[in-house]
């Protein structure tokens, strides 16, 4: 047996998780940061290390970057213990918190600090945070998606605890600022730049833990998106080959698309290749084709057999996801799912989709049909996430002749004296993404 | 809080419309409006600053013409752009001219209110203050003018004059420093969006027109003004042509590019031979044995001087006439309505600044501390935000491409029924149909405005009302059935009674435009003053001593 046959995820997962609950708990210093590939378990972190803190009798307050991430962890705490009061600050906005929250018994919601001060776990967004004052300080926080919070906003909240476990993805979008912030790049408290790194730069000290497991992401893909997103920090898979399937009761047609779903579904990766164009942003064929593909994922019967559940799951709309670099392409999309009467099917963009977990995506690349390669469209990030949404396959449409699209537009951004280059640069992920999609294309003219 | 946008970056966001102006100028030959109002600031004063910096020498200025008066800039020159004294020279004539400009802003003022923190009580409190009742304002011909302002202020604002330094080994004439921090404020100024202290020509018309070329040709001032205002009988594309390339017999270029970098073949040709002269001619009459001879060759060194003015001269002279040009132009379109608010800003910032001169307080440190890079940079995403509102709102032909991009609709109101709020006190919230060609992005519940007497009124999306809708067509630019009947939730600015106040309700027949952005900008956070910077932010900064005048290096030396 080779040493790869013997590496066992779940022990493997426990160790990284009792080392960060150690160091949190018990530790000296002030910060404690944890890297989290996709779907490697973030959130049970989160929910776990809120509980123990919580049981030890530390006050804690948590820092999340949306109202939706807030409400999410405010369930998922009131789950794993229903008798642990929760507070959810929220802003004083109408709607400005799921109602859902209304039928827990124990979260305590307002719109002011004071009203759940004394309360073992307050959480609330980042935003909310900053406008909190208080005269002591919480003994303790935890900062939730830390690498897509900006120091700035980092800045406005850490006056608010004495140390604090930061949690986040390293490989997902950077936080961006509308305006140029080029004057500030190469300081260690570049207001635009992550919370992270920030945080990094001026405690180096601090103990920083990986996560080394994506229990999400199934054993076609980890290596894919270790390699081309993480290949520094490389992680595993915590299923194997064989554990997930995808089948569909309705035999393929021939089609394109149907060949896709079927690539797909069997080697976790499929490109569906439409001849190469420059087209607008809301290129109508590329629309319409992950369109098509979604409506023949739900009309052909399809069902996931994963490690939880030994029976076949169907896959419903809600189990598949459309993934764009833009907003307008996510409404072109929409629409022309409406179109074919395709209800459910989330459809957003990379931004939007972080953090969130589907059975399979379809995903419109960035770069299909652009004349050229602009910074936002070669930002690692975004391919990353929109290439490590799925548990089963994951389809790419795109328009052919992006390989050379990026042999034209090498990456050309400004060097700063300071900054730290991330690697792999997108140039670089793009490439490893497309040649290993080669492998799995199905070329298609509509 | 909506954290993406995912078009807003990388240059990603020109619009639809701005697209469509360029093809027709490059089909009509001229430069097509992109604006029908002015959107920043025009002085009816401003100093215009033609500067022209030396080849090869970093902050090391040839000459520059300067001044209010369009008939008579003052030509400055440094015959030896090497010579620290020179410098010193041209620096501290330079001072001369702009800070008795900016000074002439200084003392007429208004009383102001502003809200500060009482330190004792910690309470926000008005305080009666002064407001410059107007601005200086200094305008270069390009953005690489910009920077240079932003280099000279840096350069000059920790030199030590002699009063303030007997020791310093090269004083800096009294007010160079001073206007150091000037330029190095308008420089700063300047990043923040919408401002006007400080502008540059090229920016100014790149924003109101659009030209049948790229935005990096459209830098080239001579170029762009060919697009916007052809000589009779030519096309735009030819005049830009010639204004970038063409050459006399001697191998100069007929237009000189808007500096502060030269050409070439001039600095080879014409230049280099100059200062050579110079030099020489310097060399020798500090050689020279008597009074006879000192005499000969002061004449000597004095027409070869004149000769480099001459040359500075022939290279900024089309400059700033193409900059008055380009403000005639500009002062052509009529000032939008928002515009006035933002120089009110601008009047603030120059006030600040006033005062913290006045009050003895040091120059602008070299690098921003974390809290004050922090506090800027929400400042400029705020005003960023804020400008892109106010100048959708002050203009047709932006809020058209708004409406193009899905972020604003407007419409005919068909029908208005009227509605209350539950609960005790019922509100009113009525429902207004709007029949609308535009096909805005509206998730579920989103919020719209519209202007209501210059205050903005927010509306609730309800739904489409009709069947064939199509929120967007897959083209996503167009098709037979765009748009449709959209029911909105009025849901403020109707007062606090039961029955909304008089004209506070939309009525059939009105023909209206809602944006999904919002008008105003609300306040960020505050953040922790300076002193108390958190130790994720490397803690408070301590006592910091006065930072030092920059060291002399080699380079400093001729």
């Amino acid at each position: 047996m080779s040493t790869e046959a013997a590496f066992d995820p779940g022990s493997a997962a426990t160790r990284a998780t009792d080392a960060i609950l150690r160091d949190t708990l018990h530790g000296t210093a002030r910060g404690v940061v944890v890297d989290s590939p996709p779907g490697a378990g973030k959130s049970t972190l989160v929910v776990r290390a809120a509980l123990e803190l919580a049981d030890a009798g530390r006050s804690l307050m948590v820092v999340a970057q949306t109202n939706a991430q807030v409400d999410d962890l405010v369930e998922r705490l009131a789950r794993k213990n229903p008798e642990l009061p929760v507070g959810r600050l929220h802003s004083s906005d109408a709607d400005a918190y799921d109602k859902a929250l209304d039928r827990l018994p124990n979260v305590r919601k307002s719109a002011k600090a004071a009203e759940l001060a004394g309360l073992p776990v307050v959480i609330s967004t980042a935003a909310k945070w900053a406008h909190v004052k208080v005269d002591e300080p919480w003994r303790h926080a935890i900062v939730d998606e830390a690498y897509q919070m900006r120091s700035d906003g980092l800045l406005a909240v850490a006056g608010l605890f004495e140390r604090a476990l930061f949690v986040g993805d390293p490989g997902q979008l950077d936080p961006f600022s509308i305006v140029g912030g080029e004057q500030w790049a190469g300081l260690s408290y570049d207001p635009s730049a992550s919370a992270v790194s920030t945080l990094l730069a001026h405690n180096p000290q601090l103990p920083q833990h990986r996560l080394p497991v994506s229990w999400r992401l199934p054993a076609s893909a980890a290596p894919l998106v270790s390699d081309a997103f993480y290949p520094y920090t490389p992680f595993r898979s915590g299923t194997d080959h064989g554990d997930r399937l995808l089948s569909f009761a309705v035999p393929s047609d021939g089609s394109g698309v149907d060949r896709v779903i079927d690539e797909a579904a069997q080697s976790g990766w499929g490109l569906l290749e439409l001849p190469a164009r420059h087209t607008p942003r809301t290129d109508p064929e590329a629309v319409r084709a992950v369109a098509t593909v979604v409506r023949r994922l739900l009309d052909r019967g399809g069902a996931a057999v994963s490690e939880g559940s030994p029976d076949p799951v169907p896959l419903t709309a809600g189990r598949v996801a459309v993934g764009t670099a833009h907003r307008d392409q996510a409404a072109a999309v929409r629409a022309a799912l409406t179109e074919l009467g395709v209800t459910d099917v989330t459809v957003d963009t990379a931004n939007r989709l972080q953090g969130m977990e589907f059975d399979v995506t379809v995903i419109l690349h960035p770069l299909s049909g652009r004349p050229d390669a602009t910074a936002f469209h070669l930002e690692t990030g975004r391919l990353c996430v929109l290439a490590s949404r799925h548990r089963h396959a994951c389809v790419m449409v795109c328009r052919a002749g992006v390989g050379d699209l990026l042999d034209d537009y090498p990456s050309t951004e400004p060097v700063q004296l300071g900054t730290l280059v991330k690697f792999p640069d997108g140039w670089e992920a793009n490439h490893a993404v497309l040649a290993h999609l080669a492998e799995h294309r199905v070329p298609w003219r509509p | 809080m909506d954290r993406a946008d995912a078009g807003r970056r990388g240059g990603a966001r020109v619009s639809l419309i701005a697209t469509l102006a360029r093809l027709e100028a490059v089909a009509t030959g001229r430069a097509r409006p992109t604006a029908t109002v002015r959107h920043r600031r025009l002085s009816e004063r401003p100093l215009v600053f033609v500067p022209l910096t030396t080849a090869g020498e970093a902050g090391a200025p040839l000459g520059a013409l300067v001044g209010t008066d369009r008939d008579a800039p003052h030509l400055l020159v440094v015959p030896q752009p090497r010579d620290r004294d020179l410098r010193f020279a041209f620096l501290a004539e330079l001072a001369d001219i702009v800070l008795p400009y900016i000074d002439s802003y200084a003392d007429a003022v208004e009383a102001a209110e502003r809200n500060e923190t009482d330190p004792e009580t910690g309470r926000r409190v008005k305080v009666e203050v002064e407001l410059c009742a107007d601005a200086p304002q200094l305008i270069v011909p390009s953005r690489a003018g910009v920077d240079y302002v932003r280099l000279l202020g840096r350069s000059m604002r920790f030199r030590r004059t002699v009063e303030q330094d007997p020791q310093t080994p090269y004083p800096a004439p009294p007010r160079v420093p001073l206007l150091g921090r000037w330029l190095t404020h308008f420089g700063e100024r300047s990043r923040v969006p919408g401002s006007s202290l400080l502008q540059a020509v090229t920016e100014l018309l790149g924003r109101h027109w659009a030209t049948g070329q790229s935005s990096l040709e459209d830098q080239h001032l001579g170029a762009l003004l060919a697009w916007i205002d052809p000589p009779q009988g030519e096309t735009g594309a030819q005049a830009a042509l010639r204004a970038e390339l063409a050459r006399d017999a001697d191998g100069q270029l007929l237009c000189p590019p808007a500096g502060p970098a030269t050409d070439p073949a001039f600095d080879n040709k014409l230049l280099a031979p100059a200062i050579e002269r110079y030099d020489r001619a310097r060399t020798a009459l500090a050689a020279a044995e008597d009074g006879l001879q000192a005499d000969d060759r002061l004449g000597a060194l004095t027409a070869a001087e004149r000769e480099i003015r001459a040359l500075v001269s022939s290279r900024t002279l089309p400059t700033w006439d193409a900059v008055w040009h380009g403000l005639d132009l500009l002062r052509s379109l009529p000032e939008g309505a928002h515009v006035e608010e933002r120089w009110t800003r601008d009047r603030w910032s120059f006030t600040g600044h006033r005062d913290r001169v006045v009050a003895g307080e040091p120059p602008q440190p070299r690098r921003d501390d974390a809290v004050t890079a922090a506090n800027k940079l929400a400042t400029r995403e705020r005003e960023q935000a804020r400008l892109e509102a106010q100048e959708a709102l002050d203009d047709p032909l932006v809020m058209a491409a708004r409406r193009l991009a899905g972020e604003a609709f407007a419409g005919e109101v068909v029908d208005v029924v009227m509605a209350y709020s539950e609960g005790k006190r019922p509100s009113p919230r009525p429902l207004v149909t709007v029949r609308t060609e535009d096909v805005p992005h509206l998730a579920e519940r989103a919020k719209v405005y519209r202007s209501l007497g210059g205050k903005p009124q927010a509306a609730e999306f309800v739904r489409w009302d009709d069947d064939g809708h199509h929120a967007d067509g897959p083209d996503g630019v167009g098709g037979a059935d765009r748009g449709g009947l959209l029911v909105l939730r009025i849901v403020d600015k109707m007062g606090r009674g039961k029955e909304p106040e008089a004209g506070s309700v939309p009525e059939k027949g009105d023909r209206l435009c809602f944006t999904v952005f919002e008008h105003e900008q609300r306040g960020g956070a505050k953040l922790p003053d300076p002193e108390e910077t958190p130790w994720t932010h490397g803690g408070p900064p301590g006592e910091q001593p006065p930072e030092a005048p920059d060291s002399v290096t080699q380079e400093d030396l001729l």
